[in-house]
């Protein structure tokens, strides 16, 4: 497994592509926490004072998970493109292994970059909500680590984005063609949130509770807990479900099939 | 000479779009791909529009709930309109002239809950800054009949208006009884005059209104209506009336405040869609008449009701344009893959041929499936949502032509744009990221998800104004009009661009990623 583990680091380091997409998490991140913050104007008498400053701050992950989406789809497509993966198949028969230190690779690049991205935001936030009309002027704590509905929100927000990877990862390893994968993982991730925006409820909340980016972004909330679709852990949960789900659904398929 | 060399690069650019043709039809995928986008955009057209329903209670029990909309009246110029308001009138045959003095103007605003029915319980004194009182023409009080009168407004002055639509101002300032207004409006055939006068001897003329096929008997009165204010809010106003005379041409009998007028509610029926402020009525003080009414008389805006013929299109345009978005990415990048790109450059070498063909194809391609699939999903969708109960705009068939259209282009440009990227990137994930973060993610940051009222307002008609996300503004197909005070925001369902200004900002974002395209592909090694 070690052999296995070396293997796919050097493979995905080594990928030129990568690093540029692991810079690209952070700052698209960052980028657009900022941007939201920088635009967003709560007026005081706002009715419901519903603003979630921690959610709010961490908007920017919404976009960068795309990014994560990419990096494992391409770490798993590009070598069907490239024929690689003969040879990796070849030098460790056991299929299953090649994919879950795919898995472990992966997950751990993305975890490290999702560590700065989420701290980034976080500090964003610091500095500007209370531009935005959320701050200690309005009834609002100045976001802090040491709240412990934001520290949950930080942990679950850097799983997010694993588990994100993990299930763009097995969608890769499905579909095996990168223009295909990445095009299936952003309409698994993006569109479930606009349909819930235009259709009524009971079905809003069913489509909300087991897509893969609402449910999960669940662990981002701060605030209003019951009227999450899902409890926070327990929509993380739901999408542990979609990223094992797909890793597994992947590695029997890799397993069946004929590189 | 030099139309040889034109003729042949004509022909050279055929040539080359009929090669990438030809390498785009051979693909099972791509074709099953663009069957697939088409498929898809009237499926969730239909499960959108399916998913649509309107009833309304006339009463809080549910029991007198029904299915269907409230009524929405067709104006004379034939959009929806607004019409409701109270009038004293009387009927005048032929020619003639009503003439008469506003001394007071004032009204009632509601102050209560904004999720409750408006009522005269909880109410502040004030205006809506188009509350209107003064003297009408019209063929009739059924609503939707064709008017013209002279007027003074909450804010706006002295007015004259017909149609519901055409305007002209006249005196500025508003009614006091140090600065009271006369009004006069005058009938010779179909043509009505309005004049204003501050002191009832020196008069101006306003503008006049051609009302063609106005029956010879027509009403005349004096009216008042009050709209909603720009926050929402009911209004109702009173205005006094002195100084009247409603006189025939020829030698028929003046008619003044003595005589009789009858009143009319026009419009504020527990069916009808315009929220109003407690009921009309007149009231006589000997030489004075007032008159109370609540309602307006304009273009019906987005509050008759959101929906659109364009209205179930969106999530399913998403849709088609990430297949086709997916589709474009490979297309430009599928034949580095293959090394195929080193034949298609030794066949074709002026490269930035080979760029255009490509961008022809997959553009006509994006074209066809989105027009198509819309053409198709856009009455399929309207008569859903009609049998459902929903009241949509009118929009006539240009206007319906135009939304299709604007939905091939949308797909055909964000197709072309994702190919430019495809051939600068060389890599397809990339481009497909791309792609879908700059032309789709905006389409649904929309107020919902940007957090409640005040938030992410500026975010969002900023979005929609300088980022490809305008070309969205094509679905835009409610009605405006400067003459009703109401926020026209993209929470409303108004977009901030016209259509073919947002569509042209995305040409600007398409165009630059074709030339950049260009020029990469003509620089670099293959």
């Amino acid at each position: 497994m070690s052999a296995a583990l070396a293997a796919e680091w050097t493979k995905l380091r080594t990928l030129g592509e990568t690093w540029w997409l692991a810079a690209g998490v952070i700052a698209v991140a960052l980028a657009a926490s900022a941007a939201m913050l920088a635009t967003t104007h709560i007026s005081p008498g706002a009715p419901g004072g519903g603003s979630d400053p921690t959610k709010l701050a961490l908007t920017g992950l919404d976009l960068a998970q795309a990014v994560v989406a990419v990096i494992a789809v391409v770490a798993v497509t590009e070598e069907y493109a490239t024929g690689m993966i003969r040879v990796s198949l070849a030098a460790i028969p056991r299929r299953e292994a090649v994919l879950g230190a795919k898995a472990l690779t992966v997950a751990g690049l993305t975890v490290a970059a999702a560590l700065p991205a989420v701290a980034g935001c976080l500090v964003v936030g610091r500095l500007l909500l209370p531009g935005a009309g959320i701050g200690p002027g309005h009834c609002y704590p100045l976001l802090s680590i040491a709240h412990g509905a934001t520290l949950r929100a930080a942990v679950g927000a850097v799983m997010y984005l694993a588990l994100i990877a993990l299930l763009s990862l097995g969608v890769g390893a499905i579909v095996r063609d990168t223009a295909t994968a990445t095009g299936v993982v952003l309409a698994l991730l993006y569109l479930p949130p606009l349909l819930a925006l235009l259709i009524a409820d009971p079905w809003r909340r069913h489509v909300e509770q087991i897509a893969p980016m609402t449910a999960g972004l669940a662990v981002e909330a701060t605030r209003h807990l019951g009227s999450l679709p899902d409890a926070p852990w327990a929509g993380l949960g739901i999408l542990g479900v979609w990223g094992v789900g797909a890793l597994v659904a992947g590695g029997v398929v890799l397993r069946v099939r004929d590189a | 000479m030099t139309a040889l060399l034109a003729s042949r690069g004509r022909s050279g650019l055929r040539d080359a779009t009929r090669a990438e043709w030809t390498k785009f039809r051979t693909v099972r995928g791509w074709r099953v791909a663009l069957a697939l986008a088409a498929g898809l955009l009237v499926l969730f057209s239909y499960l959108q529009a399916h998913g649509k329903h309107t009833g309304y209670c006339t009463t809080p029990s549910p029991t007198s709930c029904v299915g269907g909309h409230p009524y929405v009246p067709d104006g004379a110029g034939g959009g929806a309109v607004a019409d409701a308001y109270e009038l004293a009138s009387r009927s005048l045959a032929g020619d003639g002239t009503i003439t008469a003095r506003i001394t007071s103007f004032s009204g009632r605003i509601w102050a209560g809950p904004s999720n409750e029915a408006p009522s005269l319980a909880h109410t502040r004194p004030g205006l809506a800054a188009w509350s209107k009182a003064g003297l009408m023409v019209t063929s009739s009080t059924r609503q939707g009949a064709a008017y013209a009168a002279v007027m003074a407004t909450g804010a706006h002055g002295v007015r004259f208006q017909y149609d519901y639509t055409h305007d002209a101002p006249g005196l500025a300032g508003a009614v006091s009884p140090v600065a009271a207004r006369w009004l006069r409006l005058t009938r010779t055939g179909d043509t009505i005059t309005g004049y204003d006068s501050s002191d009832g001897t020196t008069w101006h003329r306003i503008g006049s209104a051609r009302l063609v096929g106005l029956p010879s008997t027509v009403r005349v009165g004096l009216f008042t209506t009050s709209p909603n204010t720009y926050g929402g809010q009911a209004t109702r106003a009173t205005a006094a009336f002195d100084h009247i005379a409603l006189r025939p041409s020829g030698d028929g009998p003046s008619a003044g405040a003595a005589a009789t007028w009858r009143a009319t509610s026009t419009g504020i029926g527990p069916r009808d869609f315009y929220t109003a402020l407690g009921r009309g009525g007149e009231r006589r003080h000997g030489e004075t008449i007032l008159v109370t009414g609540s309602g307006d008389i304009a273009l019906a805006v987005a509050d008759a009701g959101p929906d659109t013929a364009s209205d179930s299109l969106l999530f399913g345009l998403v849709v088609a344009m990430i297949v086709l978005i997916v589709v474009a990415a490979m297309f430009a990048t599928s034949e580095y893959r293959r090394g195929l790109i080193l034949t298609t450059l030794a066949a074709t070498p002026r490269r930035g041929r080979v760029l255009a063909a490509k961008a022809v194809v997959i553009g006509a391609c994006g074209f066809a499936v989105g027009a198509v699939a819309s053409a198709v999903a856009v009455p399929f969708a309207e008569h859903v949502m009609r049998a459902n109960g929903n009241y949509i705009y009118p929009a006539g068939p240009l206007t319906v032509m135009r939304v299709i259209a604007g939905c091939g282009l949308l797909v055909a440009l964000s197709a072309v744009a994702v190919l430019g990227l495809g051939t600068i990137l060389r890599r397809s994930p990339v481009a497909i990221l791309a792609g879908v973060v700059v032309f789709i993610l905006p389409a649904f940051t929309g107020p919902g998800v940007l957090g409640g009222p005040g938030g992410g307002g500026s975010a969002v008609r900023w979005l929609y104004t300088v980022t490809p996300a305008a070309g969205f503004s094509v679905l835009g197909l409610l009605p405006r009009s400067p003459l009703v005070s109401f926020p026209y925001t993209m929470g409303n369902g108004y977009y901030p661009l016209p259509p073919w200004a947002g569509l042209l900002v995305l040409c600007a974002y398409v165009g630059t990623a074709l030339a950049a395209a260009m020029m990469v592909l003509r620089r670099r090694d293959a």
